[in-house]
């Protein structure tokens, strides 16, 4: 998952942003330390061959030195920010290869939820998509707030609940890599891991006409089952009964998930330590 | 009867909050009865607990600063392990139990450490260096105090009586609300910060009006030392900023208790406006932590290099250019949130414009050093180490700064080091060096150099081994708060980190250590002429600890670096101090207001969030009689006479005539 070894064209960017902006930095930082501890080593009392300046408190020199060293790093590194954040807005398309991918992608409590309308399928916890290609996603969130990010692939984005952010990847090596939800949304919040795929282009329709076939159908009843608060550990499949399930969770026409079960009523009157643990 | 609370809030079944919890017990049962049968209780009672002294008050919020120290350190130590060991495993921790430690670590470490050590540093010392006899609003000071300390006393009772939040210090919803979060935990979260909200925003309102309008005759705002200066900024950031928190809690705790949805999923709540909210109060407040840390080191670094601060000016610019712009960039705590690229561009921009003045800074601390003669006391090395470990701090945060550079590093371990690298390495540091310069002032004895050298050594690795390796396990795509992973390459690397932390504990010890020996030596460290450290400003000039009046008559100030430039004449011209005429001295009376108030405080706060109605109604009739009865008070002065003034004030002036000082020694 290491960020310096991006396996697509955002988290490329991404990294050399990140990369440059670091080494800007470090051509005035070095020499900053430098002199902290040489002026600090030299200019010690025990020091006879250091000159004793107590008058020298102010300088013009010098303070327009120091005000105009991080002010120019500041207005260099505020071009790249300006530059950066337009260039890699999440919502930018990424341009690829083949027709582009749409992933409607939902944060339950706490598993995520990868729908692909066009494909009429729907997977937990596991991305598959074609390398080359531009993935569409759009996010949302059952219930509390997540992250979206699959770290070598670039650019994070947050899901919430009735509302939908975009974002915008490109695979572009085949293999397995791992994505994660970088927002703590409660107790099962480590085990939000997903695996992604990235097969071949040719062997993507493959995959998709297996998954298919699968016996599990994804319409409203399961999902509610799907959106009760609990871990996934295997890496279950649906088929879609209705490509617009995505919007009725983002437009909360499905209400938000439950959260932590209660027992019952006279469990409900209790809720507090109790509960709690 | 008793709302929510029985007996199923008191954890039976876990035995580390419980031992804790028994432990912490004991310790204050066994104080207390010390306290009772040794008869210290009428001295205590007497002289710190109703003491409106600023100076006492000052002491007072360091020492819980220091005890809240221990607990937030203990949770830290607590993560640290589980993260070793938590690899392919549920480590030792539940997650349950795991989530409220982080929490707690957070809101621990910001609000009942950092705070009330600024803040009591700032009390301590801002009087004196003003040359004022004490703040503006004494008894107002004392109840700032206490409602701290209310706070943190709920925070910890969560310990043993219920829980607390599982939902990170910042407490987002909708995770923190009523349906994600059906527990007392946010309720004890919210509560606590709302109550100790009201003491940190009354102790703003009181150091701000002191810096304003009491100082001495002749100290203008371009003679100010450079602490008083920041002391202004992060006080007028506190009466700006600690509204926006009480206003936001306020919201969440309406969702919570009488079903509104401000920020709930149902019913058009916005999650989006907290985040806004609650950032538009968080980011000002890192600085609220580091700006007076800034002026602690203006002040270490100047004294200890024998040299006025370099670009007093500049300094000044730079810390009210800081606390402006502070105010402009809250929304880079979230360019993950999809709001576009104008805005993020914008705030990321606004960020790194606030790296300017504090680059200024460092480069003004730099060139003070430039010509000095450097004593390597032990506050001048938290110094440079806090100038070296905090451009690293800077480097990083302009970093992420950078929203595509943000884009991958949001909530990771690099965002976790970083923050702790300017927390840390700058608030921290500062408070250590604070402490260290200025306990000869408050307790007329030095601390002792070798513990205290191997305090900051063991500390400053200690960090270091801490915090690289959470730099790269965010570089490895690792994000904050997980209570166990599957990645192999984040093991090692939370190995490390948990050693760091070991040598970090031993630093903890070592300054434990450094009390204890000190204390028992404090005659042979006895600081006699009031200025240990051949000092510059005005604290200075009184004895240590200096007389519950401060100054015997009003300090007359011609310059900067008053006191320096008295010692200055008063060789030059070889002058001896001539007796002055003393006058009566009025000084405000002690007062059980704040202690009182925060006593009903307390009751009221448990009961809301335990929800025992009568308990609340109870609690906050007490805390509105209090300041009632408070307020019609006839006499809330007496009068130190002339001839005690100047009893205590000769022999000062005895001690200080043996002075040896490098003063206009050139």
């Amino acid at each position: 998952m290491n960020l310096l070894d991006p396996q697509g064209p955002v988290a490329a960017a991404n990294s050399t942003i990140l990369v440059d902006s670091v080494f800007i930095m470090l051509a005035i930082v070095v020499p900053t330390i430098v002199a902290i501890l040489a002026f600090a080593f030299w200019f010690r009392a025990s020091n006879p061959k250091a000159r004793f300046q107590p008058h020298f408190v102010y300088s013009g020199r010098v303070e327009m030195v120091v005000w105009a060293i991080p002010a120019l790093t500041v207005i260099l590194l505020g071009g790249v920010a300006w530059i950066g954040s337009h260039q890699l807005d999440p919502a930018a398309p990424v341009p690829g290869t083949g027709s582009p991918v749409r992933i409607q992608a939902v944060s339950l409590d706490w598993k995520w939820l990868f729908i692909y309308p066009d494909q009429r399928i729907a997977t937990v916890n596991s991305l598959t998509v074609p390398a080359g290609a531009e993935l569409n996603l759009q996010l949302t969130s059952s219930s509390v707030m997540n992250v979206f990010f699959i770290p070598q692939l670039g650019s994070m984005i947050y899901t919430m609940n009735g509302m939908v952010t975009k974002l915008n990847l490109r695979a572009d090596n085949e293999g397995k890599l791992q994505g994660l939800s970088a927002h703590f949304s409660g107790d099962g919040f480590p085990d939000m891991m997903f695996d992604v795929n990235v097969v071949s282009p040719l062997s993507f329709p493959d995959w998709v006409a297996t998954t298919a076939k699968a016996g599990a159908v994804l319409n409203e009843d399961s999902y509610k089952k799907l959106m009760q608060q609990g871990v996934e550990k295997g890496r279950p499949t649906y088929r879609l009964e209705d490509p617009r399930l995505f919007d009725l969770i983002a437009t909360q026409h499905i209400p938000p998930g439950p959260g932590p079960e209660l027992i019952s009523d006279a469990g409900r009157a209790h809720i507090g330590g109790h509960d709690a643990r | 009867m008793l709302g929510k609370l029985d007996w199923s809030a008191i954890p039976f079944d876990q035995p580390i909050p419980l031992i804790a919890g028994a432990v912490v017990l004991v310790a204050i049962l066994a104080v207390l009865i010390w306290v009772v049968v040794k008869g210290h209780l009428p001295y205590l009672w007497n002289e710190w607990i109703t003491s409106v002294d600023h100076k006492r008050i000052g002491v007072m919020y360091i020492l819980l600063a220091s005890v809240m120290l221990l607990r937030g350190g203990s949770d830290a130590i607590m993560m640290r392990i589980q993260q070793a060991i938590a690899y392919q495993s549920q480590g030792y921790l539940p997650p349950e139990h795991y989530n409220q430690i982080f929490s707690a670590h957070g809101t621990i470490m910001i609000f009942f450490v950092a705070m009330p050590f600024v803040i009591g540093l700032m009390n301590l010392v801002v009087p004196l260096q003003l040359g004022v006899r004490d703040v503006a609003f004494p008894t107002l000071n004392s109840v700032g105090f206490w409602l701290t300390a209310t706070g943190a006393l709920l925070v910890n009772l969560s310990l043993v009586i219920g829980e607390f939040a599982r939902t990170g210090w910042l407490a987002f919803p909708p995770l923190s609300e009523l349906s994600y979060s059906p527990g007392v935990g946010v309720d004890y979260y919210a509560w606590s910060l709302q109550i100790s909200g009201v003491g940190t925003l009354v102790a703003g309102i009181n150091l701000v009006t002191t810096v304003l309008k009491l100082r001495t005759r002749g100290m203008n705002y371009l003679r100010m030392p450079m602490f008083c200066w920041t002391t202004l900024a992060s006080n007028l950031l506190i009466v700006a900023a600690f509204p926006i928190l009480t206003a936001t809690l306020a919201m969440l705790l309406l969702d919570r208790y009488l079903g509104f949805h401000f920020f709930t999923n149902e019913a058009g709540g916005n999650v989006m406006m907290f985040m806004n909210l609650i950032w538009a109060w968080g980011h000002p407040e890192v600085y609220i932590l580091v700006l007076p840390a800034f002026g602690i080191f203006s002040e270490v670094v100047s004294t200890f290099s024998g040299k006025a601060l370099f670009g007093y000016r500049s300094m000044v610019l730079a810390t009210m250019a800081i606390c402006v712009i502070s105010f402009m960039v809250w929304l880079h705590h979230f360019f993950t949130m999809g709001a576009g690229p104008d805005v993020n561009a914008i705030f990321g921009i606004a960020s790194m414009i606030i790296a300017v003045p504090t680059g200024v800074k460092i480069y003004n601390w730099l060139f003070t050093m430039y010509g000095g003669r450097i004593r390597f006391a032990t506050p001048m090395l938290w110094a440079v180490g806090f100038m070296v470990t905090f451009i690293i701090g800077g480097l990083t945060g302009v970093l992420v700064a950078v929203p595509p550079a943000d884009f991958m590093l949001h909530n990771s371990m690099f965002l976790v080091a970083h923050f702790h690298n300017v927390i840390i390495g700058g608030v921290l540091f500062g408070a250590f060096a604070g402490f260290e310069y200025w306990f000869p002032k408050a307790f007329g004895f030095r601390l002792d150099e070798r513990w205290g050298k191997l305090a900051f050594w063991f500390t400053f690795t200690g960090f270091y081994v801490t915090f690289v390796p959470l730099y790269v396990a965010g570089m490895l795509g690792m994000t904050r708060r997980m209570q166990h992973y599957d990645v192999a390459e984040w093991r090692p690397w939370m190995i490390v980190a948990a050693v760091g932390m070991a040598m970090l504990s031993i630093g903890v010890i070592c300054q434990i250590m450094q009390l204890v020996v000190s204390i028992r030596n404090r005659e042979a460290l006895r600081d006699r002429t009031g200025d240990p450290w051949d000092g510059r400003s005005l604290e200075w000039a009184t004895s240590s600890p200096p007389p519950v009046f401060n100054f015997a008559f009003d300090p007359d100030v011609r310059g900067e670096d008053v006191y320096w430039n008295m010692k200055v004449r008063a060789r030059q011209q070889s002058l001896e101090h001539e007796e002055p005429e003393y006058h009566d001295i009025e000084m405000p009376r002690n007062s059980p207001t704040g202690f009182v108030c925060a006593f009903f405080a307390t009751i009221m706060g448990f009961a809301l969030i335990w929800h025992i109605w009568w308990m609340v109604i109870l609690g906050g009739i007490g805390a509105f009689a209090t300041f009632v009865v408070f307020a019609w008070r006839d006499h809330d002065e007496y009068v130190i006479p002339a001839a005690e003034v100047a009893a205590i004030d000769r022999v000062n002036l005895e001690e200080r005539r043996s002075l040896v000082s490098m003063a206009g020694a050139v």
